[in-house]
């Protein structure tokens, strides 16, 4: 049998708080100003917007340790923020522009970064949940007390790859935190429709992994919840599965208008259970910020964002004498 | 020198290296306590330990991409997959994973691993584990493909695959496994990309690599007591591809038969034909022909199988029709 985790409850101090807060105003203001720029096409391709669920991305990162490796599907543009990317990398890499945080090589599936221990954004879905693993893999090999947080959606829950993954990571006891960012659609196709069971932490069952589902609306839930995790991994009994139900306010992607929900069904979620206003709730009442001062983040970050935008629209374009300098890795870059 | 079999020279290759660096782990179904399903790893978790050399579950998908995270990490695996066949499972991992992270992360991440195993028929396997892939994973930039049974090679080039900094596909050869031949005894690494002269000749040159060298140089042998001086070309390395080689080659012989397992269509084959025609198109005296598996699934009975692969005497056949007798 799996052991059960109790999940303490936490402290919050009012600056963690306001903290979280204005990370969550800034991943949903980068994105809506980078939906803006779609509709204008000076971002192309593919563009998954993170919008509803910046709870995850903020309380799952303040929740483990800033050298733990987190790695994630395409959905990516908020947690790369939350891992400490910036406004201006995350703009020009949509815009495809040299300073992009893959210098415009990755777009807005594949934004990476070592130094963040942001292991990037993979775009077959279920496909990246094996890395997270190996990364789970190193950090025993090495002992470095570190673990691998891996996020991936309700529709990559019904890949081999994932099942085959949870099964090695649970065999050998690896320190492997799996979130399940369960937004009730596989692209267009809600949950009760592409999986009988719904809650995918139940996909732990199977190889008898620790595992637990929650509500990941309210950013402190989620930190408490990613905290304890992470703690029972980073113990070594072994690896967990958690499921975050969270829900996404806008399409699959910006060319996803997004007609599959039932009417009312995003009205309501985001009346109740907004991040955001959540966690805006909290400041007012635990901590006694004010309004004016919730306003006043929104301006300053709405600033960063708006920044952000032009400098990657006036931002150089990669350099095309450069075009195959990443195809083979240098022996030096070992 | 000493005289060491294909699983030998490949045994003592990956030993020096986990002597060397820490960081290599062999992992893969029946490494460890088995000892190696064709026992090439024969020994080695005697000597390295269970942390070392890991046997796993059969889940090529999961533990080949494990492997990739791991390589991402810092450390070094190398992966056994018990045929190629069965990396197709895992080939998402290879295709979409391996070979593209370094690329698509813009260089922050590289995937410094060596995935091997035996590749191409055996005998009398049947369709499944009979293919012969090289096409399928060198069509793609981001990896090396390797393909040898010579024991001497198959120790340096693997030597030189584990020091990669890259994804190395290492296609070994299950009948040859026994195969032996002469390895000098001091440490030594082959680069990749670099084609090796089997035996020299005049008027055609055989280009191969893996067991069919053994079938072109027996075909050199045949043509030889016609009159015929045929030479035969190993390319050991199918991505990076030795082009200088095949250009001094037609430029020597201008005539060629390229002899491959796997099927003709897309094949290595077809890519050399190509490379060849379009960079010495004006050495050619003949075209340049191939001698492949047919184009069908591998059967299993002897006769059927031995119709449709690549024979001594279909090379034969095939060099005297380039060079017009």
């Amino acid at each position: 049998m799996a052991d059960e985790v109790e999940v303490p409850e936490v402290e919050i101090t009012k600056e963690q708080l306001l903290g979280w807060y204005r990370q969550m105003v800034r991943i949903r203001r980068v994105e809506e100003l980078a939906a803006k720029a779609y509709t204008l096409r000076k971002i192309k391709g593919f563009c998954h917007l993170y919008i509803g669920q910046e709870a995850i991305a903020v309380g799952a990162h303040a929740a483990v340790d800033a050298k733990d490796d987190m790695i994630s599907a395409y959905r990516i543009h908020g947690q790369v923020l939350a891992r400490g990317g910036t406004a201006r990398q995350v703009m020009a890499e949509l815009f495809g522009k040299q300073a992009g945080i893959t210098k415009g090589i990755g777009g807005s599936m594949h934004m990476a970064s070592k130094e963040l221990h942001f292991w990037g954004g993979y775009g077959i879905v279920g496909g990246h949940v094996p890395l997270g693993l190996g990364s789970a893999f190193a950090h025993r090999y090495t002992e470095s007390g570190q673990i691998s947080l891996t996020f991936f959606g309700d529709g990559a829950a019904q890949q081999g790859a994932f099942y085959e993954s949870l099964h090695l990571a649970q065999l050998w006891k690896l320190p492997a935190v799996f979130f399940c960012e369960n937004n009730y659609y596989a692209m267009g196709t809600s949950l009760d429709r592409q999986s009988y069971l719904t809650d995918m932490s139940r996909r732990g069952d199977g190889v008898g992994m620790t595992r637990w589902q929650f509500n990941a609306f309210d950013v402190v839930d989620v930190y408490k919840n990613v905290k304890a995790a992470a703690e029972y991994a980073r113990s070594g009994k072994g690896p967990v599965i958690l499921e975050g139900v969270t829900y996404r306010y806008r399409g699959h992607s910006m060319s996803d208008p997004a007609k599959y929900r039932a009417e009312g069904e995003l009205e309501d979620k985001k009346k109740s259970s907004d991040g955001i206003e959540l966690a805006a709730n909290r400041l007012r009442d635990d901590f006694g910020v004010s309004d004016a001062d919730l306003a006043a983040i929104k301006v300053e970050i709405d600033e960063e964002a708006q920044d952000a935008y032009d400098f990657a629209d006036n931002a150089p374009e990669p350099d095309e004498d450069a075009l195959y300098d990443y195809v083979y890795a240098p022996a030096e870059v070992e | 020198m000493a005289t060491l079999q294909l699983r030998e020279a490949l045994r003592r290759a990956m030993t020096e290296e986990m002597r060397r660096d820490e960081r290599i782990f062999l992992m893969g179904e029946e490494v460890a306590y088995y000892d190696g399903a064709y026992k090439v790893s024969q020994g080695m978790l005697k000597e390295f330990g269970e942390k070392r050399v890991i046997d796993t579950p059969i889940a090529e998908n999961g533990f080949v991409g494990l492997g990739v995270g791991a390589a991402m990490a810092g450390l070094r695996p190398i992966i056994e997959v018990m045929t190629w066949n069965f990396a197709l499972v895992a080939y998402d991992q290879i295709i979409n994973g391996a070979a593209k992270i370094y690329q698509m992360t813009g260089g922050e991440f590289s995937v410094p691993m060596v995935i091997r195993g035996p590749n191409g028929a055996a005998e009398n396997l049947g369709s499944q584990h009979s293919q012969a892939l090289e096409s399928i994973f060198a069509h793609f930039p981001g990896i090396h493909v390797v393909s040898t049974c010579d024991p001497a090679d198959s120790y340096g080039l693997l030597k030189t695959a584990i020091r990669d900094p890259n994804p190395v596909i290492f296609m070994e050869s299950e009948l040859m496994y026994g195969y032996k031949g002469e390895v000098p005894d001091e440490e030594y690494l082959i680069p990749f990309g670099k084609a090796k002269i089997v035996s020299e000749g005049t008027d055609v040159t055989l280009v191969s690599w893996n067991k069919q060298v053994l079938n072109c140089s027996r075909a050199a042998d045949e043509l030889k007591k016609e009159g015929i001086s045929a030479q035969v070309i190993d390319l050991r390395t199918i991505r990076p591809l030795d082009e200088q080689a095949l250009f001094d080659a037609i430029g020597k012989t201008h005539r060629m038969v390229v002899v491959q397992e796997g099927f003709p269509f897309a094949g290595v084959g077809a890519e050399i034909v190509a490379r060849v025609t379009e960079g010495a198109f004006d050495a050619l005296d003949a075209p340049i022909l191939r001698i492949t598996n047919r184009d069908i699934n591998q059967p299993y009975a002897t006769n059927l199988e031995q119709l449709v692969m690549p024979s001594v005497r279909s090379i034969v056949e095939a060099a005297r029709a380039v060079v017009n007798r």
